[in-house]
């Protein structure tokens, strides 16, 4: 489904991603850990089309197709999700709209009708109870005024809406209390199938309790420098990134 | 000659006129009118309040001026669609200034109320319009206001009497319309007596490819306990400009709300002057404008919070593309006597391009120490961050600007409570700011191919 090559990404001239390969099949749940600063955000923003990252070296295929060349819109139309670490406030565009817009837009790319206000309604509903959403927040303006923990929930209530194919869940868990981790993760498997696939990037591997990964990778200063079973997840934890980043350097230098 | 004194010279020439068409009363007012235009002239860019809008520039063409009503032989309802069709079943129409009479030119309605047109009124009822015109306007030095007192005709006039509600939204449309550049000047006079209330919609609309330059002035008198709701579009083409000069006089527990929607025009200044004359007055003042192009849009707002226990609130928001330019100055004066004051002022505005320009002045005067007084202005682009993460669910960039544009928008559009209008509006804006509203066929004939008055 992903295949990335290669790929090195630079901010304003200063590179971060130095040289990735990734390959995620569907069905798959991939955990990117890794230290502060080492570049899991930068992967994902990238992924999703941010203009700020330019990608200086490498190539990344998505569904077969060449994702560097579509716009961060093509992007999302063709089911790449990206679950943002600070979901953006925006003022006075309603959740409905927002969400109506989105969903639309998804449906007119696929060739589908798009939803009436009825029907789009009816389906928010649906979604809203799949990942217990509270159902007052759909009334308000995007994410302004949300607690930290309402607006990962409303990260995942908007995968819900958009059923992706790939969804990048850059650090879902920060912030959250441990039941709305509960409720996150919990959205996060229901959406879970064998046609799609998840990227969870995250600091700590309480997530990965919830959310059970089939690979595990490290990314550290901008290559990831072991790939594992879940099973590194648990040894991270316990011994913290120390001995990757001694084994990195002593590999690398 | 200079632009001043054309118009000096011109008053002489046609006082004559005018003495004969307005009662007697008129002719000192507008003699002290020219009087004072003589002394100040039409204000230059050395006056503060016009630092930012050249009057020059938009004076200087030469233009020719109506001394009568302009004859039509079609009816206006017949080729014209305002962009705020159906509110009302009548629509009042200010045809180059004058009022358009139907079969008559002044309507009293069974429960006293007077509809019609201004000159109409000063004949009919003298001594009801001396005890208010000019009274409001004619206080300040405003060159502007002094050179309509002394050429303006007519108008119109409108008359609640005590405790009475005009019922649904009266409906008006200025329509300058002529086969030459010309210079407009109307006056308009609302008497809201105490307890009354009345809700009217104003569209300024072009009708004729000239340029035009339109001088208004609008007197607006709200009694003890009136409410009194005023909203207005302005949407004209890119060689009519427009300078409106509105005074809201309140007394006790009075409130007036004010709407001015800027959809399209060449430069357009709005002055509104409010003077709360007795406690527990309220005056909100809203105001959006959309320019792009060379448009040039002045909102000046002054309240004057003459007495305690008042409240004021001023929302001004623009958006402002290509070499479009814009200004906001809301002045919010607190007298010594006025404590308990609450007022509040807000001025937000958006650049979508980089030779936009935006000039925001707020300007406070707080005399008295036991008040509330707040003002915020903010100018910038929008939200890179908002317009990326509406992309990455899908949503082509130029839809998620017009989806941000639209809710920078709406905020003020949410304050018009005729809900037909804020519906109206809503599409007027969500069309221009797609582009899709077109420079200038609100009418359902092609500019330019009309019958013209004679």
């Amino acid at each position: 489904m992903l295949l990335i090559k290669n790929l090195k990404v630079a901010i304003a001239g200063k590179r971060i991603l130095d040289g990735i390969n990734l390959e995620v099949k569907a069905g798959e749940v991939h955990a990117i850990m890794g230290p502060n600063g080492s570049g899991k955000s930068t992967l994902a923003s990238a992924l999703a089309g941010r203009d700020l990252y330019e990608v200086t070296h490498g190539s990344v295929k998505y569904l077969d197709e060449d994702l560097l060349e579509m716009n961060p819109e093509e992007r999302a139309k063709k089911g790449l999700f990206l679950g943002f670490q600070y979901p953006v406030e925006i003022p006075g565009v309603s959740m409905v709209s927002f969400m109506k817009t989105a969903v639309n837009e998804q449906r007119t790319y696929q060739g589908k009708d798009p939803l009436s206000a009825g029907d789009f309604l009816k389906f928010m509903r649906e979604k809203k109870e799949l990942v217990e959403f509270d159902s007052q927040l759909t009334n308000r303006s995007v994410n302004e005024g949300f607690s930290g923990g309402e607006k990962k929930k409303n990260e995942i209530f908007q995968m819900a809406l958009l059923q992706p194919r790939l969804a990048i869940l850059d650090e879902t868990d920060s912030g959250l209390d441990i039941d709305a981790l509960k409720i996150v993760a919990n959205g996060i498997n229901t959406l879970k199938s064998k046609d799609n696939a998840t990227i969870v990037i995250t600091h700590y591997q309480r997530l990965l309790d919830y959310i059970v990964p089939d690979f595990v990778h490290v990314l550290y200063q901008g290559r990831i420098v072991k790939s594992s079973g879940r099973e590194l997840a648990l040894e991270l934890e316990e011994k913290g990134y120390d001995w990757i980043k001694a084994e990195a350097n002593g590999n690398g230098q | 000659m200079s632009t001043n004194q054309e118009y000096i010279e011109l008053f002489k020439e046609k006082e004559g006129i005018l003495d004969k068409a307005s009662p007697s009363f008129m002719s000192e007012i507008r003699h002290d009118a020219m009087e004072n235009f003589s002394k100040t002239g039409i204000p230059d860019k050395k006056s503060e309040l016009y630092k930012y809008t050249s009057l020059q520039k938009i004076f200087e063409p030469q233009y020719s001026m109506l001394f009568q009503p302009s004859k039509v032989d079609f009816k206006v309802e017949d080729i014209f669609s305002c962009d705020v069709p159906n509110l009302s079943t009548r629509l009042e129409v200010i045809l180059n200034g004058f009022y358009l009479k139907e079969k008559v030119s002044l309507r009293k309605l069974d429960n006293g109320i007077i509809i019609g047109s201004l000159a109409e009124a000063q004949k009919k009822y003298p001594s009801l319009v001396k005890e208010h015109f000019n009274k409001y306007a004619g206080s300040g030095s405003d060159g502007l206001v002094s050179l309509n007192t002394a050429f303006a005709l007519d108008g119109l006039f409108i008359y609640v009497p005590k405790g009475q509600s005009l019922g649904d939204a009266l409906q008006v449309v200025n329509l300058p319309m002529t086969g030459i550049d010309t210079l407009l000047h109307y006056r308009n006079l609302f008497i809201m007596e105490d307890n009354s209330s009345a809700e009217i919609v104003v569209c300024d609309h072009t009708l004729s490819p000239f340029r035009f330059l339109t001088n208004s002035v609008t007197e607006i008198y709200a009694g003890p306990g009136a409410r009194f709701n005023y909203s207005r579009v302005q949407n004209e083409h890119l060689n009519s400009n427009l300078l409106t000069n509105m005074f809201i006089h309140q007394e006790k527990d009075s409130q007036v709300k004010s709407n001015t929607v800027t959809l399209h025009g060449g430069t357009i200044r709005n002055n509104t002057n409010v003077l709360l004359n007795a406690e527990g007055c309220d005056s909100q003042v809203y105001g959006l404008s959309l320019a792009d192009r060379t448009q040039h849009i002045d909102n000046y707002v002054n309240i004057d919070h003459a007495k305690p226990n008042c409240t004021s609130t001023q929302l001004f928001k623009g958006i402002l593309d290509d070499q479009a330019t814009g200004v906001f100055n809301g002045r919010i004066l607190v007298r010594p006597d006025a404590q308990k004051t609450l007022a509040y002022q807000t001025n937000n505005n958006i650049l979508m391009s980089d030779e936009a320009k935006m000039k925001s002045k707020p300007q406070l005067e707080i005399y008295a120490d036991d008040v509330r007084c707040s003002h915020g202005a903010t100018t910038g682009q929008l939200d890179e961050n908002a317009l990326f993460y509406m992309q990455s669910r899908g949503i082509p960039r130029k839809e998620a600007r017009l989806l941000m544009l639209y809710a920078f928008a709406h905020e003020v559009i949410d304050k018009i409570e005729v809900v037909p209008l804020k519906d109206r509006i809503n599409d007027l804006v969500n069309k221009r700011l797609r582009g899709e509203l077109s420079r200038c066929n609100n009418c359902s004939m092609a500019c330019g191919d009309l019958p013209l008055p004679k």
